[in-house]
């Protein structure tokens, strides 16, 4: 954590600590740097990268909040990092060239929310139907009946 | 549709094959688009979303306990690991302590669930490949299980026993002794298993060297469980990030290093017996006194007794069965070592009875992401054995 803090202290907006989880939340033009220091700085490295959970705050601003969820098998270590999206310009760099898991988990929140992951070598809807409109997780798409 | 491409002998048309999304060797409703060079399989690309339900939103609208039926069917070979996962989430949530004995009682079914998925898997997978009995005696066995499952929890499958704060009701009678007498029977039946499959040259002419993949490889397609351990990675949750007393217990991680389909069933087959060891542990535990819930008021159900004798047990247990409780508004990521891998939930909470976002980081979703490399460039033959050994269940995939 120190270590992230002395590479770049500007990247880093805040750090919040729950129930003895640690959510770094980074900002989203420093993201796919972090990511490529977090993948492969020796010593605090987390190669692994479980999870990449969006969650629309609507109608908060900004609206959307990503967390990527890293895991270091060795050190036995996790950690969340968190990136905040405004509703009218949900796009962030896509970290699949970091870690190539990030692949289906960027689809699926393109596909469920309608964030735009930069660089992302295929960005297509991966559950719902190619041809469908909207997205289903956002919190104004009703849970029942027509929109 | 095809595409002019190279190969040893010159020019050559490859061909695109679809497979599924009816086949029975995918297990469910996946659909795998092939594209082939005579034989061999230049490229796959699994397609998914068949299944979809839409549970993670369905969450969003039930109460924190509602929620609970949801998950079982998620991975519904696997019902009591997802209850485990979310409920310890939304424990974590509101920061509670379950009482050791329903720990115990948590342990021992969600292993027993672990020997039951396996079975499921062997029989399944042994079935693909053409072993047609081995799939027999595994159902056999995994039958005696489900009638476990359902004479402590009332259901076979969809079970939701486990619930915030401890279990759903106490275990019938004479539960244990049903337990003691199925898991001691067990050993022999895997060792019939082994003497079917483990040396038998067919066997091991479909699975050795068939769908390698390699440890670095693994991590990095986010490769959890058997298919991780297979290659040679010591990791399980059930030993890195102890929940639910697992840290008492005393069991082995199983590796193999060549990351082959055959590695894999060496894992998931040794597992079997590892988890047999920890459901005898626990059956030495105190199982049978003491409470079976955390007694937290206005969270935590309270007991038929309580509620039944004190004016404060009627209001409590009303208001949580018809309006539910509001843990403090934070997030929490929870992971259990499921048959599958790592599981995780995702809870977020607003402050109020319902939960903001639940997500499910499902393990068969991420494995399945590494199909293309198991199966790319070998035979289209080798392409069942790979989805056998990923071990996925549909609706875990598409949720």
């Amino acid at each position: 954590m120190r270590k992230l803090g002395e590479w770049d202290s500007r990247a880093i907006a805040e750090v919040i600590e729950f129930r003895g989880e640690t959510t770094v939340v980074v900002l989203r033009e420093h993201l796919r740097r972090v990511a490529e220091y977090l993948a492969t700085e020796e010593a605090i490295s987390f190669p692994f990268l479980s999870d990449i959970t969006p969650v629309d705050r609507f109608p908060l601003e900004p609206r959307f909040e990503l967390n990527y969820h890293l895991l270091s098998i060795e050190r036995r270590e996790r950690l969340r990092l968190r990136v905040w999206l405004p509703g009218a310009d949900p796009v962030i760099a896509s970290v699949t060239p970091v870690w190539p898991t990030a692949n289906w988990h960027e689809r699926e929140g393109f596909d469920l929310f309608g964030i735009r992951f930069e660089g992302h070598p295929d960005l297509t809807r991966i559950v719902m139907p190619d041809e469908w409109e909207g997205y289903p997780l956002r919190k104004d798409y009703p849970v029942e009946g027509y929109r | 549709m095809t595409t002019t491409i190279e190969t040893a002998t010159g020019q050559a048309q490859s061909m695109v094959l679809n497979m599924g999304p009816q086949h029975p060797s995918t297990h469910g409703v996946l659909r795998v688009i092939l594209e082939l060079d005579g034989e061999t399989v230049i490229k796959a690309k699994p397609i998914i979303g068949y299944l979809h339900t839409g549970i993670e939103k369905s969450c969003e609208s039930k109460t924190y306990s509602q929620a609970i039926t949801l998950t079982d069917r998620i991975d519904y070979l696997a019902p009591l690991s997802n209850n485990l996962a979310y409920c310890l989430a939304v424990e974590k949530l509101i920061g509670v302590e379950i009482p050791k004995r329903a720990q115990y009682i948590r342990v021992l079914l969600t292993e027993l669930t672990r020997i039951a998925s396996h079975l499921v898997w062997l029989g399944t997978h042994a079935i693909d490949l053409g072993a047609m009995s081995v799939f027999l005696y595994c159902f056999r066995e995994r039958e005696e299980l489900m009638k476990l499952f359902e004479y402590v929890s009332g259901q076979r499958m969809m079970t939701s026993y486990f619930r915030v704060g401890g279990l759903a009701l106490e275990p019938p009678p004479g539960w244990t002794d049903r337990i003691r007498r199925v898991i001691t029977a067990l050993p022999g039946h895997v060792d019939d298993y082994e003497d079917l499959l483990t040396e038998n040259k067919i066997w091991i002419g479909r699975t050795k060297g068939v769908g390698i993949i390699s440890a670095a490889d693994a991590i990095a397609m986010g490769a959890s469980g058997p298919m991780l351990r297979g290659s040679g990675v010591a990791y399980d949750i059930r030993k890195a990030f102890p929940y639910s007393s697992y840290d008492e217990f005393d069991f082995q991680v199983m590796t193999q290093t060549a990351g082959d389909c055959y590695a894999r069933y060496l894992v998931r087959v040794a597992e079997i017996r590892e988890s047999i060891k920890i459901v005898r542990q626990a059956l030495e535990r105190n199982l049978v006194d003491g409470p079976f819930r955390a007694s937290l008021p206005g969270i935590i159900p309270p007991s038929r007794e309580e509620m039944k004798t004190s004016i404060e047990g009627l209001i409590y247990h009303f208001k949580i069965f018809t309006e539910g409780f509001a843990p403090p508004a934070g997030e929490v990521y929870s992971v259990i070592e499921s048959p599958r891998g790592e599981l995780g939930v995702f809870v977020a909470s607003d402050g109020s009875n319902k939960p903001y976002r639940v997500k499910f980081r499902t393990p068969s979703f991420v494995n399945l992401q590494s199909l293309p490399k198991l199966c790319e460039g070998r035979l289209i033959a080798d392409v069942v054995a790979c989805i056998g050994t990923t071990d996925i269940v549909l609706g875990e995939v598409d949720r």
